[in-house]
């Protein structure tokens, strides 16, 4: 379909340049991160060093890239591994952008060049073990005192929470949701991992506590109030998700189809069989339908015209298709489909991820529904 | 300070597979990925070397082809070249009219130094770095895997055959990169958006009082042959047999 020539010469330069890179750094040490359930901190370096980190955002040594070319960062780094997406999506999209967005001069000065350079690791939390897909019922309080505030609670599920330098966290606070800058080794702060995952093992995810957490007043982010605030920041994420989606999908069906060409079966390669070609047509179709809405997304976003029901429309599409897209590769590659020898199941099982987090797949779904009803479903 | 002028050419990505027109005529460009010939990669990538290391002041990338060619000047810049010169042609030239292309250009720079790939992987021809040089009348040193630079004077090694020679180059001299000269740095993020700002200028090309007529005629491109299926052989012998009356070669 040549989609290539939709993208300005500055945005394939910004893709190459990352495929390369993951090629050759990142994705040969993808399967023995994931079967040790680890992330690879060793890259962390790079990642600031190539400008992986807050790309999008301008000064504070970012690179300031467009919204395509953000995109297909995403989509690279993804084509690798969803938790390695993940990694730049929420130092970038969840830590960095809100501080850019509602942070004081100050907190921009303290944290922004050090986030940027991967020299200080950042985490977001907000889900909660009672509350995932409807935060505004989280129990996580900050209480005014005399030289700041004091937060109590329990965050869930966060993505890099035990590595993290820096963990902004929401709470409710005088009856508004604020965010707070929570630096690691706070008394009353502590991480610890949550194991046992069988999908995005090669991200880090924790489970966060604050008791009686004293942080000082120039931890709340000034600008941030009310729920509209963290969900800005997910809008940031969702988008690269979105991206991202197709990246992963791209890594399936390239794995299915170099297989399907050199596997014989029944006397003849798997791919000259009308069935499977059947499935890598579909898959080639999707990626496509879906790298098209990405590219409207990053249009719109350029244009300052982006609503959060585009992106969930989008991001509901493209991590469901590439989960279907993997699904089918899977198949396709049949017992060396559950080994982690080939990418497959790795991006499969991550996939199940992507498709729950930041917003589930039928959450988005009743976003696109309010906006067509008009009526809203979840209030 | 020295003022290097590097030669980059873009070529079919070296991932792709080669497909053919279905007339013979040459390869299928069209729509196919194409990138900077991966051996002038390794030119640029000492350029901005010897610029880190203080030795290089200004470093100038040339490309010569069509418009689209701005792409691997640009890239070139993200790599940390300062300014790019795009020469214009929509035709494909051999290598010594690529040379007499690059003199005009060495001859209004002025650089002290050319770098060029040992070779291009389309034609690889490994012929244009060795023309230039003798057209210009510069000492050479081609295939270079190392480089030292000393106060006055650069130590080149190549590999060649017998094991590794060194040369001693005094500036200006033209100098063609072999593989294992360095590891080029990806562009960074930063650096791709700061080559935009960068000046590049393109230029017709002129055709040199018409010296630039081909010598070389292409008569036709063929894939090579469709290779067989492997034998696997049990016994010495049989391998044997089959190389004295199948392959013929004992
Ligand atoms: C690996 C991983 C990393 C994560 N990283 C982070 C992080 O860094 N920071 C962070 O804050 N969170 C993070 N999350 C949490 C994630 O965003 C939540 O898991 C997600 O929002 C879903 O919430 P939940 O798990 O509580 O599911 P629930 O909200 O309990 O949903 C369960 C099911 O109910 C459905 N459902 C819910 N409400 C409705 C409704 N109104 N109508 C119909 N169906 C409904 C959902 O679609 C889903 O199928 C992460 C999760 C994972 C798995």
């Amino acid at each position: 379909m040549n989609t290539d020539l939709l993208f300005k010469e500055e945005e394939r330069l910004v893709r190459d340049s990352i495929r390369h890179f993951v090629d050759e750094q990142v994705i040969p040490r993808l399967q023995l991160a994931h079967r040790n359930e680890e992330f690879p901190v060793e890259l962390i370096p790079q990642f600031g060093k190539l400008g992986l980190l807050g790309s999008y955002l301008k000064g504070y040594g970012c690179a300031g890239l467009g919204a395509a070319a953000y995109g297909l960062v995403m989509q690279e780094l993804e084509r690798a591994d969803s938790g390695i997406r993940s990694f730049c999506s929420v130092q970038g999209a969840l830590v960095m952008w809100p501080i850019y967005t509602y942070g004081s001069p100050a907190q921009k000065q303290k944290y922004l060049p050090q986030l940027a350079k991967g020299e200080r690791i950042g985490c977001f939390g907000l889900t909660e073990p009672d509350f995932g897909s409807n935060p505004a019922g989280m129990l996580t309080t900050a209480e005014k005192t005399a030289k700041g505030y004091r937060i109590n609670g329990t965050k869930m599920w966060i993505t890099n929470g035990h590595i993290a330098d820096l963990a902004l966290v929401w709470a409710r606070c005088e009856n508004k949701i604020r965010g707070f800058l929570v630096e690691k080794g706070t008394p009353g702060f502590t991480a610890r991992p949550v194991k046992g995952k069988f999908s995005l093992r090669v991200s880090i995810t924790s489970e966060l506590h604050f008791e009686g957490c004293e942080v000082a007043q120039d931890a709340l982010l000034p600008l941030a109030e009310g729920l509209k605030a963290p969900l800005g920041c997910l809008s940031e994420a969702r988008y690269g998700i979105a991206w991202g989606a197709v990246g992963a999908a791209n890594a399936v069906y390239h794995t299915a189809l170099t297989y399907a060409k050199s596997r014989i079966v029944f006397g003849k390669p798997l791919a000259a069989h009308q069935l499977v070609q059947a499935k890598l047509a579909k898959m080639v179709q999707e990626i496509t339908k879906s790298q098209l809405l990405c590219i409207q997304l990053a249009r719109l976003k350029e244009e300052g015209t982006l609503e959060p029901h585009h992106i969930s429309l989008a991001k509901m599409n493209n991590a469901r298709m590439a989960l279907d897209c993997a699904r089918e590769a899977r198949d396709i590659l049949g017992a060396n489909g559950i080994i982690d020898e080939y990418p497959v199941i790795r991006h499969m099982l991550n996939l199940e991820t992507v498709n729950t987090y930041e917003g589930t797949e039928d959450i988005h779904r009743l976003v696109v529904g309010a906006e067509v009803t008009g009526i809203s479903a979840f209030k | 300070m020295i003022k290097i002028l590097v030669a980059v050419k873009r070529v079919l990505d070296f991932n792709l597979r080669v497909r053919l027109k279905p007339d013979g005529s040459g390869v299928d460009l069209a729509n196919a990925k194409m990138s900077m010939n991966p051996f002038d990669e390794i030119a640029v990538e000492e350029a901005i070397r010897l610029k880190e290391k203080g030795v290089a002041g200004e470093c100038v990338a040339v490309s010569i082809g069509p418009l689209a060619n701005q792409e691997t000047l640009r890239t070139a810049l993200a790599l940390g070249m300062d300014r790019g010169i795009l020469i214009t042609t929509d035709e494909e030239w051999e290598p010594l009219n690529v040379a007499k292309i690059l003199k005009k250009t060495v001859e209004k720079e002025s650089p002290q130094l050319v770098i060029l790939g040992k070779q291009s992987i389309d034609g690889d021809h490994n012929q244009t770095g060795q023309m230039l040089a003798e057209i210009l009348n510069w000492p050479q040193a081609t295939c270079v895997s190392e480089l030292k630079w000393q106060e006055e004077e650069c130590l080149l090694t190549r590999e060649i055959d017998t094991g590794l020679e060194v040369l001693a180059v005094k500036p200006p001299f033209i100098m063609t990169v072999d593989l294992r000269l360095n590891q080029p740095r990806y562009a960074t993020l930063p650096n791709i958006m700061r080559a935009k700002q960068k000046p590049l200028s393109i230029e017709p090309l002129l055709n040199l009082n018409n010296s630039l007529t081909p010598r070389i005629k292409r008569l036709k491109v063929e894939p090579p042959p469709p290779r067989n299926s492997v034998k696997m052989l049990k016994t010495v012998e049989e391998l044997v047999r089959h190389l004295k009356q199948e392959a013929k070669v004992i």
